[in-house]
């Protein structure tokens, strides 16, 4: 029974807007060419609007999309083989689309998404590339967004996701989800686009620019199809707790004056009590797998933050155990000195410092000298504070980081002019 | 002894149907490929997609790691090989010298290694 009664553009709007790259990753299977899906799913959605105005709406918008879809395909193939005339593209043509069945007579029509992230995040893929093609995809993101979103020029980005498409197409990277011993090879790289993304857009949070701050709304969203499609993988329910634990401070991370407010210094009655809930579950059913990744290690201290009541009551041993463990895994320079910063809490500066005096490396690197000036300022070691804060001016870029160390150093300056006063 | 010929330019200077000297630049390879095979000599041959569609792959500590993108960054990429049977050098020196490429680009030979 057709819905007469429905608005064929809501209809659509709605089909095309809930659900980014559902329709377009079943159209890639069927037709098995990204740019041709994108074309013949944007023709059948014009002529969806005519269609639907004239006979009503049909029972099945989505199969009928579709199916349209792969109809104009197909007339598209015929066209080419009938101007180049040639007996391999005809077979191609009836092995691609000799479909047992009409689309548009399967009540359910079927969900390629997985397929569809796993293909734009094929490492063979640039990094950026793999990006950008996700976010196009799956986020239904415009080119011009997606530029913005990542401050390159339109014509950079246009390129970036041509050049991807064309090397999908002509190296053949395959449109499918990697078999079972290599999933979790695979997944890793999957959860770390999704990560990226957020994290473009948790970095912007401080900025008035919405294109930037909508990254970490479309980054969530993909990361719980993850989840949906992959309920199995515990890293990537980590990954969604870590996102949701971020994004319910998010109202409290920035002080009225644009600074960036430490966690201490945030207001908690700002964050958001629901995100906090539900990624508590996420982490809780993905610790049951006993497989701690770097996702879940990263989310339980973010857990054991955004649960503590008061800045005061922070269960810091625990925190630093997650940073052992987290080190183990990925020993990279960021989690050496949060490491070192929560050893620091949970068993007083000088435990902290001895630490850092280990990490080696790090002398261009703003956070091991703010670090350092932090423990140093904590053992009232003023004078070698200062020029920890000094040092950690010198390498940083970032404006809003950079007000914050000047405040910093401000107040060890103050104190060291009291302490030469008395 | 069998002889590689790795053909290598400037691929974003390669000319496409429709520029000039486009025509003769494939009639050159076609007449090249046909005296080769009438020489009994031509083992295989292929022209390559561009460096974009490259896939660098190497295993570390056990784990596969794959890169976008061709291994090296040169000014010519290696984009089209034959595989020929020749007497020696001399005569691989003297059919690369006939492959189109050559003129302006690069065709480097290298013998097989052999096992005996």
């Amino acid at each position: 029974m057709p819905h007469i009664t429905s608005n064929p553009a809501q209809v659509l709007e709605k089909l095309l807007r809930d659900d980014p790259g559902r329709l377009l990753s079943v159209v890639i299977r069927a037709v098995g060419d990204f740019d041709l899906a994108e074309e013949v799913l944007q023709e059948a959605a014009a002529s969806a609007l005519k269609a639907w105005a004239e006979k009503g709406v049909p029972e099945n918008p989505a199969g009928w999309l579709v199916a349209t879809a792969r109809n104009r395909a197909i007339d598209r193939f015929r066209k080419s083989v009938r101007e180049r005339t040639k007996l391999e593209e005809a077979a191609h043509l009836s092995e691609t689309f000799a479909a047992p069945q009409e689309i548009e007579d399967v009540p359910e029509i079927p969900d390629e998404r997985l397929r569809l992230i796993f293909t734009c995040c094929h490492p063979a893929l640039a990094a950026d590339a793999q990006i950008a093609l996700t976010l196009r995809t799956l986020g239904g993101l415009t080119t011009p967004e997606i530029a913005h979103a990542f401050l390159v020029p339109e014509p950079t980005m246009g390129q970036r996701l041509v050049r991807a498409k064309a090397k999908i197409k002509k190296a053949q990277i395959p449109y499918e989800i990697p078999s079972a011993d290599k999933l979790g090879e695979r997944i890793g790289g999957v959860i770390t686009v999704l990560y990226l993304i957020f994290n473009e857009g948790y970095i912007a949070a401080a900025g008035k620019d919405l294109m930037r701050l909508s990254l970490t709304g479309e980054a969530i969203r993909l990361a719980r199809l993850l989840v949906d499609q992959l309920p199995a993988e515990p890293e990537a329910k980590g990954l969604l707790a870590l996102m949701l634990f971020h994004e319910a401070r998010n109202k409290s991370r920035v002080g009225p004056d644009g600074a960036l407010l430490l966690l201490d210094e945030q207001d908690r009655s700002l964050w958001d009590r629901s995100l906090i809930v539900e990624a508590n579950k996420l982490l809780e059913q993905a610790i049951e797998a006993q497989n701690a990744g770097p996702f879940q290690l990263q989310a339980a201290i973010a857990g054991l933050h955004a649960n503590a009541p008061t800045p005061q009551l922070t269960d810091w041993r625990r925190i630093s155990d997650c940073y052992d463990h987290l080190h183990e895994l990925t020993p990279t320079s960021v989690v050496a000195l949060n490491r070192v910063a929560a050893h620091a809490m949970a068993r007083g500066p000088e435990a902290g410092l001895m630490l850092l005096d280990a990490v080696e490396g790090l002398d261009h690197y703003h956070l091991y000298h703010s670090t350092r000036g932090d423990l140093l300022r904590r053992t009232a070691r003023l004078e070698e504070a200062k020029a920890a804060y000094e040092a950690a001016l010198d390498c940083v870029t970032n404006d809003i980081e950079r007000a914050f160390l000047e405040r910093r150093l401000a107040n060890v300056v103050a104190h060291l002019g009291k302490s030469g006063n008395s | 002894m069998q002889y590689i010929f790795m053909i290598c330019d400037d691929e974003n200077q390669q000319l496409g149907p429709g520029d000039p000297g486009f025509e003769e630049v494939m009639a050159g390879y076609a007449a090249f490929g046909e005296m080769v095979e009438k020489l009994g000599i031509m083992r295989m041959g292929a022209r390559l997609q561009p460096t974009a569609t490259a896939t660098c792959v190497r295993v570390r500590d056990g784990e596969t790691l794959t890169t976008d993108g061709s291994f090296a960054e040169t000014k010519e990429q290696f984009g089209g090989f034959y595989v020929l049977d020749c007497k020696d050098l001399a005569q691989a020196v003297e059919l690369a010298a006939q492959i189109p490429t050559a003129k302006g680009g690069t065709v480097e030979v290298r013998p097989f290694f052999e096992m005996g």
